[in-house]
């Protein structure tokens, strides 16, 4: 009993994960470029939610439909700023300036973070947050069975958004052969910039749905964009549903471990999947890039 | 009838030629592109006219793709100007040389392989332009290649050879394209197929498009072309009428080999 309600957790936490993951896998499956503060533009789409809760009472549901395009718009800024000058060099030597300047980011947004909101940690508190669906002797909570369901509604709308629309075709074109792409007609610029903001809203929307579910403070970006790395990994590039599985493995394989090894060994879990992972199926398990 | 006394025969004609009509569709002036200190293209100069199509033939390594993906606009030049209908071009982004109507189809096909047969050619209607015409043009590139219709929710990557050169040049004609460059289109193909598709780029050319094709085929490009550029070392070393090329002793010895004498 203390298993299965442990992998309901894990499963629901999971979803999450994967949110979280989808973002990072989408900029960096098109642009070729990782950003490492991907956790960091989680942790304020969280406190983007959290204030608009705690100020004007705002849903935190509700108010995901002001934070995702203000983190849409965050994400432009930052390619116009940062990352466009990433996507002008070689691909060999993107990966490396945009870690250079992904961590330069995670600094700054962390310390703006810790001076603007503090180091305390917040959570969103809703009437509705300890409502609990029994099912048997199980308890699952709802807020995080529905941030689940939304996080998958969320992916599902993004899916449909690449594969039908004109500019969703671009940016899997992009993704696949740029020059092909431009070859087309296709401004590759634009496609990047595109697909870069809408990796910052999915971060901006995981992280509104971690400020109602568990809880934010600056320093949760390491450890989500730690998550994020590991789901990709395990999931391979090219597919949001993939991350969303990948996700879902890794929420599953944590509450194993809680249940068998014992809580502090959870974020070693992660770590030796990734390692196992790497060593049998370098593309991972859903990817089809060799 | 020597190289030299050929070329210079079929430059003096088509120079004629050109003062009458004044027709120049693309005209490449004095083209230096090079890659870090390599300088690939040493002043290349070329023009295309109107309805016309022209082969580009060439050694390994001549710079014949880079020409076609400086034209394209994939590669930016270190000097020297394109002209396109008598407005330069010269760095131009490829987006605005796909909307002025000039369309690469790459070597390596570069099909958006995880992608379906119909997304590849929607995704050649990308354009504005070419959005509002994308159904009918559609009908009309599987017309031309009906194997494309029977297979357009296959993925591009599963089609074969053959059927990736059709979907790469259906792709390209998607964008509604006046003048057609194409690199290396019998690559690793079967000969019947190469026969099938040069008989449509023919069938194109007769319908109006301009045509300039990078081929190593050099005895079956030059027999269905009507004029020849041939590019050495970076440069422009001879252009023709191509089947007077196909009796030029430099071009037989250096591109058709000892078979193609006495059997062709």
């Amino acid at each position: 009993m203390i298993l299965t309600q442990q992998l309901i957790l894990g499963l629901l936490v999971g979803g999450l994960y994967g949110l979280a993951a989808a973002g990072l896998s989408l900029t960096f499956g098109v642009l070729r470029v990782l950003n490492v503060a991907h956790g960091e533009l989680l942790m304020l789409g969280g406190y983007g939610t959290f204030w608009l809760f705690t100020l004007w009472k705002i849903d935190p549901f509700v108010s995901l439909l002001a934070v995702a395009p203000a983190m849409f718009v965050l994400g432009l800024l930052l390619y116009w700023a940062l990352f466009q000058f990433v996507v002008k060099a070689h691909e060999d030597t993107r990966i490396k300036n945009s870690l250079l300047i992904g961590f330069g980011l995670t600094l700054v947004l962390h310390a703006l973070a810790i001076r603007l909101w503090t180091a305390d940690e917040r959570a969103v508190t809703t009437a509705y947050a300890g409502a609990v669906l029994r099912l048997g002797g199980l308890a699952i909570p709802w807020l995080r069975l529905s941030s689940l369901v939304f996080a998958f509604g969320i992916l599902t709308a993004l899916h449909l958004f690449l594969a039908k629309a004109r500019w969703g075709r671009a940016i899997r074109a992009t993704a696949e052969d740029w020059e092909a792409a431009a070859l087309m007609g296709i401004p590759v610029g634009k496609t990047y910039l595109l697909a870069f903001a809408l990796g910052t809203a999915l971060a901006g929307i995981a992280g509104g749905l971690v400020s109602v579910s568990y809880a934010i403070s600056p320093s949760i970006g390491l450890e989500w964009t730690l998550k994020a790395l590991v789901v990709i990994v395990l999931a391979g590039l090219g597919s949001l549903f993939g991350s969303f599985a990948g996700g879902i493995i890794l929420g599953l394989a944590e509450a194993m471990s809680v249940v068998f090894v014992g809580g502090p060994y959870r974020e070693v879990v992660g770590l030796i999947l990734f390692l196992i992972v790497l060593v049998v199926r370098p593309q991972g398990l859903f990817g089809a890039r060799s | 009838m020597s190289f030299e006394t050929n070329f210079w025969n079929n430059w003096n004609f088509w120079n004629d030629w050109n003062s009458v009509y004044e027709l120049r569709m693309l005209e490449v002036e004095d083209l230096r592109v090079a890659y870090g200190e390599l300088l690939a293209l040493q002043g290349v100069s070329l023009t295309i006219r109107p309805g016309e199509m022209v082969a580009l033939v060439g050694p390994n390594g001549a710079g014949k793709s880079t020409l076609l993906k400086t034209i394209s606009g994939l590669l930016a030049p270190r000097a020297g100007a394109i002209r396109w209908q008598d407005k330069i071009i010269t760095a131009a982004s490829p987006q605005r040389i796909v909307e002025h109507g000039i369309a690469l189809v790459p070597e390596g096909r570069r099909l958006f392989a995880a992608m379906t047969v119909r997304e590849n050619l929607e995704l050649g209607a990308f354009t504005e332009r070419a959005q509002k015409e994308k159904r009918a043009q559609m009908e009309r590139v599987f017309t031309l290649f009906p194997r494309l219709f029977e297979r357009q929710r296959q993925t591009a990557g599963s089609l074969s050879g053959g059927e990736q050169q059709m979907l790469a040049l259906g792709r390209a004609l998607m964008g509604l394209p006046r003048l057609l460059l194409l690199d290396e289109p019998s690559l690793g193909l079967a000969p019947k197929i190469v026969e099938s598709i040069f008989v449509i780029l023919a069938e194109l050319h007769r319908d109006g498009m301009s045509l300039l094709i990078v081929e190593q085929n050099v005895h079956a490009v030059l027999t269905l072309v009507q004029r020849a550029y041939i590019l050495e070392g970076g440069r422009i070393v001879g252009e023709g009428d191509g089947k007077k090329l196909l009796e030029d002793d430099h071009i037989r010895a250096a591109y058709l080999g000892p078979l193609a004498r006495g059997a062709r």
